[in-house]
Order: structure tokens, then C-alpha cells, then sequence
């Protein structure tokens, strides 16, 4: 693989050339358009071969940095490997060739595997009642706020519309609460990363309408105090959103149910086996308590008997409604279907094993190589941050230049400068499917930029310096984006 | 890293908005040497509108960096008087000169509405560093 800088396909572009050179000629011009629709001037695309275009695009296809072909330690946003297995079995062609409108009776395998998919979840997070039919993360959260409004609203309790959302929550709750209609109220965490539970108690009040978290915390901390978070807001009378965004680090070892949420969605495409990052398709599930069970979205799977049927607004005259055309993405659902059926309890429970055994062993390995790490005192969950605030005081290295670095020794880099709580930070999540050695070169690649920081600064802060496209001037390209081609004028 | 610059004659408030008292009254408001730094380059600012009404403490502007979008706090309840709009094209201008040219809004203050709750140079010195240790 070389690479050079690929040009863009429009200056392979060469008038007249096309997929068609060797095809018979034609010159009849199309006759049945009228003259005054047809166009006078080809389109501006470009002009070339067919072998031109594959080969244009399958070499930057080759360029891509992906979990297949790298370590991708992004966190905040598990980027796991999904196995191929999973995509294999949702791929069947008895699923493929499943007409959302046909029959149920024509669907009772499909139906079946949807149900199982719901106790699964049931169980795997220790709610009472499961939906399929939100599309992505953010979805599953509109759902979760929407039926905490429309729970205060059965009750008669309007005056409940204030979200609380901690400082260390994932960075869309406060918009989800915003979408819903409520007012978004921030949090603070402590030194150590847990909930201000004495700002919680001064915060909480008859106009709490509840409290989103995400635990562990995007610092990638356990809330220790979850149970005193939980009482404090129930006895206010509000309830608590689980934000399923690192659910990776605790399957199998404790459930969002068990702590005491009413409310939880699922990322089923970071957790369970789709791909995630590239812009969907997704699907976040929602998990309610008993008292939230009545307005969960509709469809869901029912079982009477031997038979399965979709229950809808008739089931659930109280639901919020429906979020999909049908019942949500079906081929992401089958995928985490096949995961779950394939780990089963005992695998989900080492799922968690690993992915917070990795975080921990790179965290230690990085903090003897001499990084600091943002919460010293704190065990990682499955993921957590490193601060290079003394190396950015003392060789003006920054988190950035850290990170473009990395590129250049064959590692993507991880998430920087999230959460802004931390300076100059690191969020590391390596998942539960790398091995100690691709720990351990990413470890060596970490001391490697580390001693290059102080003895060559520049070659850091220039980096990348082996990729096809090199630094790229983003303050530039925010204020001035240029997002179109044109021709150069001749 | 060079330190921040926190002129004596400004009040400060703990979420880095630094306040100007005008002779005639009015409050000029902006961000301040440290938080400009710790942003980075910004591209974008969004400014309230003139007569917008403000409590202390309510979120009356939005600027972002490359690294990140930050809400602007109003340091004191007032009316808003008028805003820089130049800074809407030339967002670097809070970089260059955060205490001058980079003004962000000026308000009339209400009559609840007082610097004096506000920090000395002296105390958000003290809270830099104790951040920064």
C-alpha cells in the first residue's frame, strides 16, 4: 500500500473518457425527450474509466483507520469489535427476505427472536419491560424523557420539568431534556469524579422531573453513591434516566435495574455487535421500571401462548407512541440478538471482565511509564483519561500533537480533550477484544512520544507525518470551510 | 505557557466572564486572558440579542473553539445595551485582545444587579492556581 497523496477523482477526469470506451457506439440521441428538456451540456462529473473509479476508491478504502485493521481506543464511545459471526446470521436470507407488512403468522421466527431480544435485555439490565423501537442513542434518550413527562403528566404533576444532568453525564443529555421540552440543570462533580451529592440535595424539588446519568460516568468512574443519588431523587419525586452509553463496562456485574433507574436506554450498536461511528444505522432500545412500563414506544413483541403478535396502541393506550415506521432497525436488532445468544450470561459477565481488565492494565502500565492519570485515586471503569497538562507546561506538547503522533505509529487515536473537565486529556477505551500485546505496543508507542516530546518537540508537533493527508488547519477550516468542488476556471 | 493577564481594574467572575465598570454605569462583558487560552483558536461566537433581558448567572452567549462550544454566563442581571457584532466574523479578535477589542456585550444592570458579589483580581488569581496545581 503506498501512500502518496490520491488525487481527487476529478482531476483524473479526461473529456469524452468514460465506462463505455470499448462498448459499440451509439450515436442515436435519446428521441423521446422533447428538444427543450434535453440538456445542452453534459453534467460537470468527472470523466473516467470504470477501472479508474474502482481503483480510485478501493485505494482510499485501503487508507481507512478502522477497527480491522487498527487499534481504535477511542472513548467515551466503545468502538468494539463486533464478530462477523453475528452480521453472518442477521444477514439470512429468510431475514433479508422478511416483509415488514406481511402476516405475523408469516413472521413467527422473526417475531421470536425479537422477543427473546427483550428478555435478554430484561435481564441483562434488571428492567421490567424492554422496547426495540428507537433508532439510534439519542432516540432511545427522547423516548426515556418523553415517558418521564408523560408519567408526571398521568399523575397531574406538570410542574415537574427540570432535568438534572451531573457535569461528568454524556454530552447529549442536556439537549435530550431540551428536545423533550424540559430546562436543563447541571450538576457538579466532586474532586474525585462522584456526584456532588450535597449540591444533588439542594438541587432536587417539585420541580424535578428527573436526573440522567451515566454510569460509569463519562470520566470513567463508578458512581460510588448511586443508591444515595437514587433515594435522594425519588423521595423529590422525580425519576432516573440511565444513559447506556459504557454499559460495556458493567455487563454481567451489575444492573441499572438493581441501582434503582426507571429508565434506561441501550446503545445496541456500541454494546451489542453493530458497528458504531458510522452515521447508523443504530438502535437504542429503552428498559423501563414497572411504573414506566404502561408508556413505553409501541410496537413491542407479546407472546400468548406459542404465538407471538406485535402489541400496539390497543395493548398500550398509554404509550408515547411510535418512534419508527415499523419496529425499528431490524437488522441491528438480529445482530445483538446473536451476540447475546452466542456469549449468553456467562460470556456478557467476561465481556465486562475484559473490557474493564484492559482499561485498567493500560492505565497502570501508562501510569509507570510516568502519565498521569486524571483520577489517581479512582479505579477505571472501561475506559479513562490521562491529563498531559505537564507535558504541555513543560515541552509545550499538547494533547493534540499526542494524538496526531500516534497516527504515525499505526494507532487511531483516542478521544481528546473530552471531557472538558480535564485539561489537555486523554479518554482511553481499549474493549475487552485486544490482546495484552496490542496493550502493550500502544503502551510503547505512548513512551516512545513521550521521550520525543522532550528531546525533539517539533517532530511531535508536526505530526502526522507518514499519512497520505498531514495536519490539517482546522481553525482554517472552521472559519473559512470550503465544502464543494469547482472547476478550475481556464 | 505564558501566565494569563487579570488586570487589577476588572471583576471576575468564577466562570471566566470579567466585568468592566463604565463611568456612566453600564457594564462592559467579556472572557477573560485565561479562558481564551484554555479554549484556543475561536471560530464561532453567538451574541444575544439588544434588550434581552438577563439574570446573574443565565447563559447569554455561545463561543466555540476547535476544541469545544462553551455557553457565556452574564455576570450580573441587567438589559442588554448592544453587543460587539464585529467578533461574529472575526472571532480571533477574544484571542488577540480579550480585555479590549474583544468585548462581548455591554448591559445596564439592573437595580438587583451589582458587581460587588463579583471576584477581585487578586481572588481569581487565587482560583487559576488553585486549578491549576
Amino acid at each position: 500500500m503506498t501512500n502518496a497523496a490520491e488525487q481527487i477523482i476529478f482531476e483524473r477526469s479526461r473529456p469524452g473518457r468514460g465506462a463505455y470506451s470499448q462498448w459499440p457506439e451509439d450515436s442515436e440521441p435519446p428521441d423521446d425527450l422533447p428538444p427543450a428538456l434535453r440538456r445542452g451540456r453534459p453534467p460537470l462529473l468527472p470523466e473516467v474509466s470504470e477501472l479508474d473509479a474502482v481503483r480510485h476508491f478501493t485505494r482510499l478504502s485501503q487508507r481507512n483507520f478502522s477497527i480491522d485493521t487498527h487499534f481504535y481506543p477511542l472513548g467515551s464511545c466503545t468502538m468494539k469489535y463486533n464478530p462477523k459471526a453475528c452480521n453472518t446470521y442477521a444477514m439470512l436470507p429468510e431475514f433479508l427476505g422478511r416483509h415488514p407488512l406481511a402476516p405475523v403468522s408469516h413472521g413467527q421466527g422473526f417475531l421470536a427472536c425479537m422477543y427473546e431480544l427483550q428478555e435478554m435485555l430484561k435481564a441483562v439490565t434488571g428492567m421490567q419491560a424492554v422496547s426495540l423501537s428507537p433508532m439510534a442513542g439519542a432516540h432511545g434518550e427522547f423516548a426515556g424523557v418523553a415517558m418521564i413527562r408523560a408519567y408526571h403528566a398521568a399523575r397531574d404533576d406538570l410542574a415537574r420539568d427540570e432535568i438534572l444532568v451531573p457535569a461528568a453525564a454524556h454530552g447529549t443529555n442536556p439537549a435530550t431534556a431540551t428536545m423533550c421540552g424540559c430546562v436543563a440543570r447541571e450538576i457538579p462533580v466532586g474532586p474525585d469524579g462522584d456526584v456532588d451529592v450535597a449540591a444533588l440535595r439542594a438541587a432536587v424539588g417539585p420541580t424535578t422531573a428527573g436526573i440522567m446519568l451515566t454510569n460509569p460516568s463519562t470520566l470513567g468512574v463508578f458512581e460510588r453513591r448511586i443508591e444515595e443519588v437514587a433515594r435522594i431523587v425519588h423521595e423529590a419525586g422525580g425519576l432516573l434516566y440511565y444513559d447506556g452509553a459504557n454499559l460495556n463496562a458493567i455487563l454481567g456485574k451489575v444492573r441499572p435495574g438493581d441501582m434503582g433507574f426507571d429508565v434506561i436506554h441501550m446503545n445496541l450498536h456500541k454494546t451489542f455487535s453493530t458497528p458504531h461511528g458510522g452515521g447508523g444505522p443504530g438502535a437504542g432500545a429503552v428498559g423501563v421500571s414497572r411504573r414506566l412500563a404502561p408508556f413505553l414506544p409501541v410496537p413491542i413483541v407479546g407472546r400468548e401462548g406459542e404465538r407471538y403478535r406485535w402489541l400496539d396502541e390497543r395493548d398500550l393506550p398509554q404509550s408515547i407512541g411510535r418512534l419508527s415506521a415499523f419496529m425499528g432497525n431490524a437488522g441491528v436488532l438480529l445482530r445483538a440478538y446473536v451476540y447475546m445468544r452466542m456469549l449468553g450470561r456467562e460470556g456478557l459477565a467476561r465481556v465486562g471482565e475484559f473490557a474493564t481488565l484492559n482499561a485498567n492494565y493500560l492505565l497502570a502500565r501508562l501510569r509507570q511509564a510516568g502519565f498521569d492519570a486524571a483520577y489517581p485515586q479512582r479505579r477505571a471503569s472501561h475506559e479513562f483519561i490521562l491529563t498531559l497538562k505537564r507535558q504541555a507546561r513543560e515541552f509545550e506538547v499538547t494533547a493534540m500533537d499526542f494524538a496526531k503522533r500516534l497516527l504515525d505509529y499505526g494507532y487511531h487515536a483516542p478521544t481528546t480533550y473530552f471531557p472538558l473537565l480535564v485539561p489537555e486529556c486523554l479518554l482511553i477505551e481499549p474493549t475487552e477484544t485486544e490482546s495484552r500485546e496490542t496493550l502493550d505496543g500502544f503502551v510503547e508507542a505512548m513512551v516512545q512520544i513521550g521521550r520525543e516530546a522532550e528531546t525533539r518537540a517539533d517532530l511531535v508537533k508536526g505530526a502526522p507525518h507518514t499519512l497520505p493527508v498531514r495536519r490539517l488547519d482546522d481553525v482554517r477550516a472552521a472559519r473559512h470551510p470550503d465544502l464543494t468542488w469547482k472547476p478550475a476556471v481556464p | 505557557m505564558s501566565p494569563s493577564k487579570i488586570p487589577a481594574d476588572l471583576r471576575y467572575a468564577r466562570t471566566h466572564e470579567w466585568v468592566r465598570e463604565r463611568p456612566d454605569g453600564t457594564l462592559e462583558i467579556g472572557i477573560t486572558d485565561h479562558a481564551q487560552s484554555a479554549l484556543g483558536d475561536l471560530v464561532f461566537v453567538e451574541l444575544p440579542e439588544a434588550g434581552r433581558v438577563l439574570g446573574a448567572g443565565e447563559a447569554c452567549a455561545v463561543i466555540e473553539s476547535v476544541k469545544a462550544a462553551s455557553d457565556i454566563y452574564s455576570p450580573v442581571a441587567g438589559t442588554v445595551l448592544e453587543t460587539n457584532e464585529a467578533l461574529v466574523s472575526t472571532p480571533e479578535t477574544i484571542n488577540q485582545d480579550p480585555y479590549g477589542a474583544g468585548w462581548m456585550l455591554r448591559l445596564r444592570p439592573a437595580e438587583s444587579g451589582t458587581a460587588d458579589g463579583l471576584l477581585s483580581a487578586a481572588d481569581y488569581q487565587q482560583i487559576l492556581q488553585s486549578e491549576s496545581a
